[in-house]
């Protein structure tokens, strides 16, 4: 039994190992004084001192997040109206097309995304540059914050709904007391994919951006392309540290939003 | 519901529809009918018969196929043995981690690790075979895809995996199915549906992918996604672009429909 029990952590293990090892050597080599990604020389924390007075970086940064932050709030509204949408179509066939052409999105690669936003923007003569990025990112995040908040919805029983109106509660009663709170936990799952897919984002941005304006992930691509420069190094330890701030908090978020309803609403 | 039947709901995102998904697709339909001086023509569809554009496309579903086959490979065990793990969900969020760092991040870190001194190389040495040009091959590209897509694999495959009821696998060993059967004849029909929805979501990807293709691969891969970026951003030709596009949509419908998912085994 025990000569079985070993391979699966060794293969385990060696799936770990190299899914972290990258990242880690990024961030191993963002300590390094020869400013090479491969000769550790000496210890230096001169990248992240590079890093936070470059003040180009870090106006990148902030329109980055404000782009997520923005994105990610606008799509999660439409997207949770959408789910409701969707779940109260009252023909099948209506509801079905809804979710296939919300679907469509998703499934499209990045650079179909964006090279036909770029057609449509252009069409209607939006100039490229903030407000053209933030909408691309709120149109690819909408089906995403949909597709999150949709089971919740479903799952969540009808005769509920049925009591609150018997008691007297007025639809808009119904969406807010009974229906928004119980999806709540759909709400603020949608809200976070759309903020990672906002931040992840690259082939979008990269088609819709125009000279002035650029997030962080088309910045990261154009220094990339120069080739290997530490500062990108230290930048990615920081976002990092953020990423798993963020995923320790949803996390955490989710776990405890699972419990009571693990308990109360058995299917 | 039928007392919910006014769906106002719908306005919003039936707007987001009309124009974030409707439009572009048509957009980019029409597009492709035009040369870039303008004018009405079916010339970019004749040139895509051309051997030189249907070797690119050949060779890039190659690739992408290569991609798919190699993630499935290293993420169905994975999966299998996550679920077999104490506190599996904590296991999975680790596993899903990196695929939260920026995907240039991850690229940027392979030119390190592959370059001419980089870690790879230096490996290779140690173990006496020798350093060799790593980056911009193509066994830097597939690697380095499989690296970014194999979260995305493991995913659906270990929610299928999971959803999997324990019993059935009891009740094939007590009718003496060994554990090779039980896996051809149980599990994996089982659990097919994640296996697909796992090659939908990195085959369409890995047909589009164009950064990885500039960054590790040098421009030696030329994919579908890398084609279109090059119309719409290097020589401005939309119309070539847009062809490609369409036939790389023509390509996603088609392995949506060989992929697609019929809730068969949940009842």
């Amino acid at each position: 039994m025990k000569k079985i029990r070993k391979w699966p952590a060794i293969y385990l293990a060696l799936i770990f190992i190299i899914l972290y090892a990258p990242i880690l050597y990024l961030i191993f080599y963002s300590f390094n004084s020869g400013g090479t990604m491969y000769q550790f020389e000496g210890f230096t924390l001169d990248w992240y001192r590079e890093l936070l007075t470059d003040t180009r970086l870090l106006i990148i940064v902030l329109n980055t997040v404000i782009i997520a932050l923005l994105s990610a709030a606008i799509s999660t509204i439409i997207g949770v109206a959408g789910a409701l949408a969707i779940a109260y179509a009252r023909k099948r066939r209506v509801k079905n097309t809804l979710l296939s052409l919300n679907n469509v999105l998703i499934v499209s690669p990045d650079v179909i995304i964006g090279a036909s936003f770029l057609i449509l923007f252009t069409m209607i003569g939006l100039k490229l540059g903030f407000v053209s990025v933030l909408l691309a990112h709120i149109a690819f995040s909408v089906p995403i914050v949909v597709l999150m908040v949709l089971p919740k919805i479903e799952e969540m029983s009808t005769s509920m709904i049925y009591a609150a109106m018997d008691l007297g509660a007025s639809r808009f009663d119904v969406l807010t007391k009974v229906i928004l709170p119980y999806i709540t936990p759909g709400i603020f799952a949608g809200f976070f994919m759309a903020l990672t897919y906002s931040l992840d984002d690259f082939a979008v941005t990269f088609f819709v951006t125009g000279n002035g304006f650029t997030t962080l992930s088309v910045e990261i691509y154009s220094l990339a392309r120069r080739g290997v420069s530490l500062n990108i190094n230290a930048l990615s330890a920081l976002l990092f540290l953020f990423t798993i701030i963020l995923v320790a908090g949803y996390y955490f978020i989710t776990k405890r939003n699972e419990k009571p309803n693990g308990m109360g609403v058995r299917q | 519901m039928r007392t919910n039947s006014r769906n106002f709901y719908l306005i919003p995102y039936v707007l987001w529809i009309a124009l974030f998904v409707v439009t572009p697709l048509l957009l980019v339909l029409y597009y492709s009918f035009f040369d870039i001086e303008g004018h009405f023509t079916l010339e970019n569809y004749r040139k895509f018969f051309t051997p030189v554009y249907l070797k690119m496309t050949l060779s890039s579903f190659w690739y992408a196929f290569l991609i798919t086959l190699f993630s499935l490979l290293i993420a169905y065990p994975t999966a299998y043995l996550l679920t077999k793990t104490k506190h599996k969900q904590l296991w999975l969020l680790l596993i899903i981690l990196p695929s939260w760092i920026n995907l240039l991040l991850k690229a940027y870190a392979f030119l390190g690790i592959f370059g001419t001194y980089g870690a790879a190389n230096s490996f290779l040495e140690a173990l006496g075979i020798g350093g060799r040009q790593i980056l911009f091959t193509d066994f830097s590209f597939i690697f380095v895809s499989v690296y970014i897509f194999l979260p995305f694999m493991i995913l659906p495959i270990f929610n299928s995996l999971d959803e999997l009821n324990p019993t059935l696998l009891d009740a094939s060993n007590d009718l003496g199915g060994s554990s090779w059967v039980t896996f051809k004849r149980v599990i994996f029909p089982l659990t097919l549906d994640g296996v697909k929805a796992g090659c939908q979501i990195v085959f369409i990807p890995a047909l589009s992918l164009f950064m990885l293709t500039r960054l590790i691969a040098g421009n030696r891969v030329i994919t579908l996604g890398t084609a279109i970026e090059q119309h719409f951003l290097v020589t401005q030709d939309w119309g070539m672009g847009s062809t490609i596009a369409v036939f790389l949509i023509i390509a996603m419908v088609f392995i949506m429909v060989l992929t697609g998912r019929r809730k068969r085994g949940i009842l």
